[in-house]
């Protein structure tokens, strides 16, 4: 897409397809001679698993779409009849279900990529705005996926969140019920929630099309986070990282089979088996493992407003990063103490997770009795919520702008190749890899 | 404006009151495209609110003899929970003592039942935190607990601890004798 092309139509017939409408120019000079560095390790293979992960739902739902019926009498029962009866039901809702969760598992491997080696900074910015959009868009999509099945958990998985944007001061109220379609979520709101779940994956996809149209403009950052200089810091990418995306995305499908296989409740909820019943909310309501961290955050602050505003600044601040980080070193091997509070701060990120999934008074540490603060036990997971949460924006909105004015970066290499020819062990005895260099 | 489309030199049309009528002429087109486009977008947008069989879902009459002393009755009202408490003299007792407490949504006893009927509390069941519904008999006021996220409510129904702003909501309702009330 950007630079010169080296595709050379072969046949008549792809002679005559070039000068109308040159498509097999397009996949050949994105996906086969592609310029790509050459020493991109296995976190970047994620993107590629991500492409499968949109395909597999895609063709998935639209199957499930052919039998499942989105009325508050009917959706129930209607999966359950693609669990039982449908010829292969079981197996393509639980490849749909099980597949969001390997879909996050991706997309947060590729983020924690990016934010590592420093992906989103200058000339990335707007390629990583494009996946932040298509992250939120995931977000968006799994909740309403969530809710179809109408369950217990589905159903009042759907008030809570439809409820943080009453939280909104004046035109709150109004925008639950024009979301809800009435006083409260019921027929209207599974009907809406069916059409957009059906609708999104398509914008997900369109997003995913610009996000990989602003990658071949820019090309591949690399571990090292230095530019690509000449061809000798590229392959291309067909054989080279089709073969090791291809291995990649066996390895993950393994996992993904895992779960379908032999363990493909183990990522829900046993409540969401019971059907929704609007006057019983279930004792300890909590959202899909991928949500835990922002539903930690949402229950860390004492005060609705605030709680709803951080758990979306959560987001937002992704979108702004680029701007954020103040350090031209892209790649954090060569910022080692950046790096040791990058570390910290996915740590905070799981521990966010963990408080997520735990009721809000439990004990982090058994039997130990503290005091109360700020509405709280100084024990418990609110409190430990609390911790994370300031570290999770303390990372980016203090570390990362003050650690580029003050810390002194290591050395980084001249170019994508030097680090690896200058090695020793790159120049055995007698070598002919590089003949210019004998004296 | 013949002059503009007659006139072969543009420079010629620059000196006189053309290009100021030509920038009203666009500046009125793009504002009718721009109304054009908001009176279809609006209809997109208001489908979304509630529909006219919805709003007719309106009132439900509920007979107060089922309810004995102490208990409460849950009933679906617009598609919400709503409790019928039969209050003891305890509970009515610990609601007006707390009325001089610190209450982050002030609100007496007595302005949350029907003047002569303390005994009766008709509240929404839905927690005004985040929607869910919270069971009576928990919390450390005596009244009721959200279990979701924590909010305590007293024997009135109001907030007392908790992430929820507001008191439990009381619908618009009506005793249409001794023993029945209309909600709605």
């Amino acid at each position: 897409m950007s630079g010169h092309s080296n595709y050379i139509p072969k046949t008549g017939f792809e002679r005559w397809l070039d000068a109308r409408l040159p498509i097999a120019r397009l996949a050949y000079d994105s996906l086969v001679d592609f310029p790509t560095p050459k020493n991109l390790n296995y976190w970047y293979t994620f993107g590629g698993i991500l492409a499968l992960c949109l395909g597999i739902q895609l063709v998935t739902g639209i199957v499930l779409a052919m039998h499942y019926v989105p009325h508050v009498d009917y959706a129930f029962a209607s999966v359950e009849r693609i669990m039982r009866d449908v010829n292969y039901g079981w197996l393509v809702r639980y490849m749909h279900a099980n597949g969001a969760s390997m879909f996050f598992i991706a997309v947060y491997a590729h983020m924690f990529r990016g934010l590592y080696y420093g992906s989103y900074k200058a000339p990335r910015e707007l390629l990583w705005i494009l996946g932040c959009v298509i992250y939120l868009l995931m977000m968006a999509t799994a909740f309403m996926g969530y809710v179809l099945p109408w369950g217990q958990m589905s159903f009042h998985g759907a008030v809570v969140i439809t409820n943080l944007f009453g939280a909104l001061p004046l035109i709150g109220q109004s925008i639950t019920t024009w979301l809800w379609g009435g006083f409260a979520v019921d027929n209207a709101t599974l009907n809406r929630f069916f059409s957009l779940h059906y609708l999104m994956p398509f914008m997900i996809a369109g997003v995913v099309i610009l996000h990989i149209w602003a990658l071949h403009v820019t090309g591949n950052n690399n571990p090292t986070g230095v530019h690509v200089q000449s061809k000798a810091d590229t392959v291309p990418f067909h054989p080279y990282y089709t073969v090791k995306d291809g291995f990649a995305i066996a390895v993950f499908m393994l996992m993904f089979a895992a779960f379908v296989f032999f363990s493909p409740n183990a990522l829900g909820h046993p409540d969401n088996y019971i059907p929704a019943n609007p006057l019983v909310t279930p004792a300890h309501i909590v959202p899909e493992w991928y949500f835990l961290p922002f539903y930690a955050i949402l229950r860390a602050v004492p005060d609705k407003l605030m709680g709803v505003l951080l758990m979306f600044g959560a987001i937002a601040v992704l979108f702004v990063l680029p701007w954020l980080d103040t350090s031209r070193v892209r790649s954090m091997r060569y910022r080692p103490t950046t790096r040791m509070y990058f570390f910290i701060f996915v740590v905070a990120c799981l521990v966010l997770g963990f408080c997520g999934g735990r009721l809000p008074d439990e004990h982090v540490i058994p039997g130990l009795k503290t005091f109360h603060l700020l509405d709280a036990d100084t024990n418990s997971m609110v409190w430990l919520s609390r911790i994370a949460t300031a570290y999770y924006f303390g990372y980016f909105l203090i570390i990362l702008p003050v650690m580029g004015l003050t810390e002194k970066p290591l050395a980084q290499p001249k170019s994508i190749s030097e680090p690896v020819l200058s090695h020793s062990a790159a120049l055995p005895v007698g070598a002919a890899a590089s003949p210019e260099k004998r004296g | 404006m013949a002059d503009s489309v007659t006139g072969a030199n543009p420079e010629h049309g620059a000196d006189g009151d053309d290009p100021s009528r030509r920038d009203f002429i666009h500046i009125a087109a793009g504002v009718a495209a721009l109304g054009a486009a908001a009176t279809v977008a609006w209809p997109l947008v208001d489908q979304m609110n509630p529909a006219g069989d919805t709003l007719a879902l309106a009132s439900v009459e509920f007979d107060l003899t089922k309810v004995q002393l102490g208990q409460s009755v849950t009933i679906k009202w617009r598609g919400k929970p709503l409790f019928i408490r039969h209050r003891t003299g305890a509970e009515i007792a610990s609601a007006i003592k707390d009325d001089k407490a610190a209450l982050r949504d002030p609100s007496t006893d007595e302005a949350r039942h029907k003047p002569g009927k303390a005994e009766w509390l008709v509240l929404i069941g839905t927690c005004t935190h985040l929607g869910c519904v919270p069971t009576f008999g928990g919390g450390d006021y005596g009244g009721w607990f959200c279990p979701c996220h924590g909010s305590h409510y007293d024997t009135s129904g109001r907030i007392r601890k908790g992430p929820a702003p507001t008191n439990l909501e009381v619908p618009d309702y009506a005793f249409l004798s001794d023993t029945v009330v209309k909600v709605g």
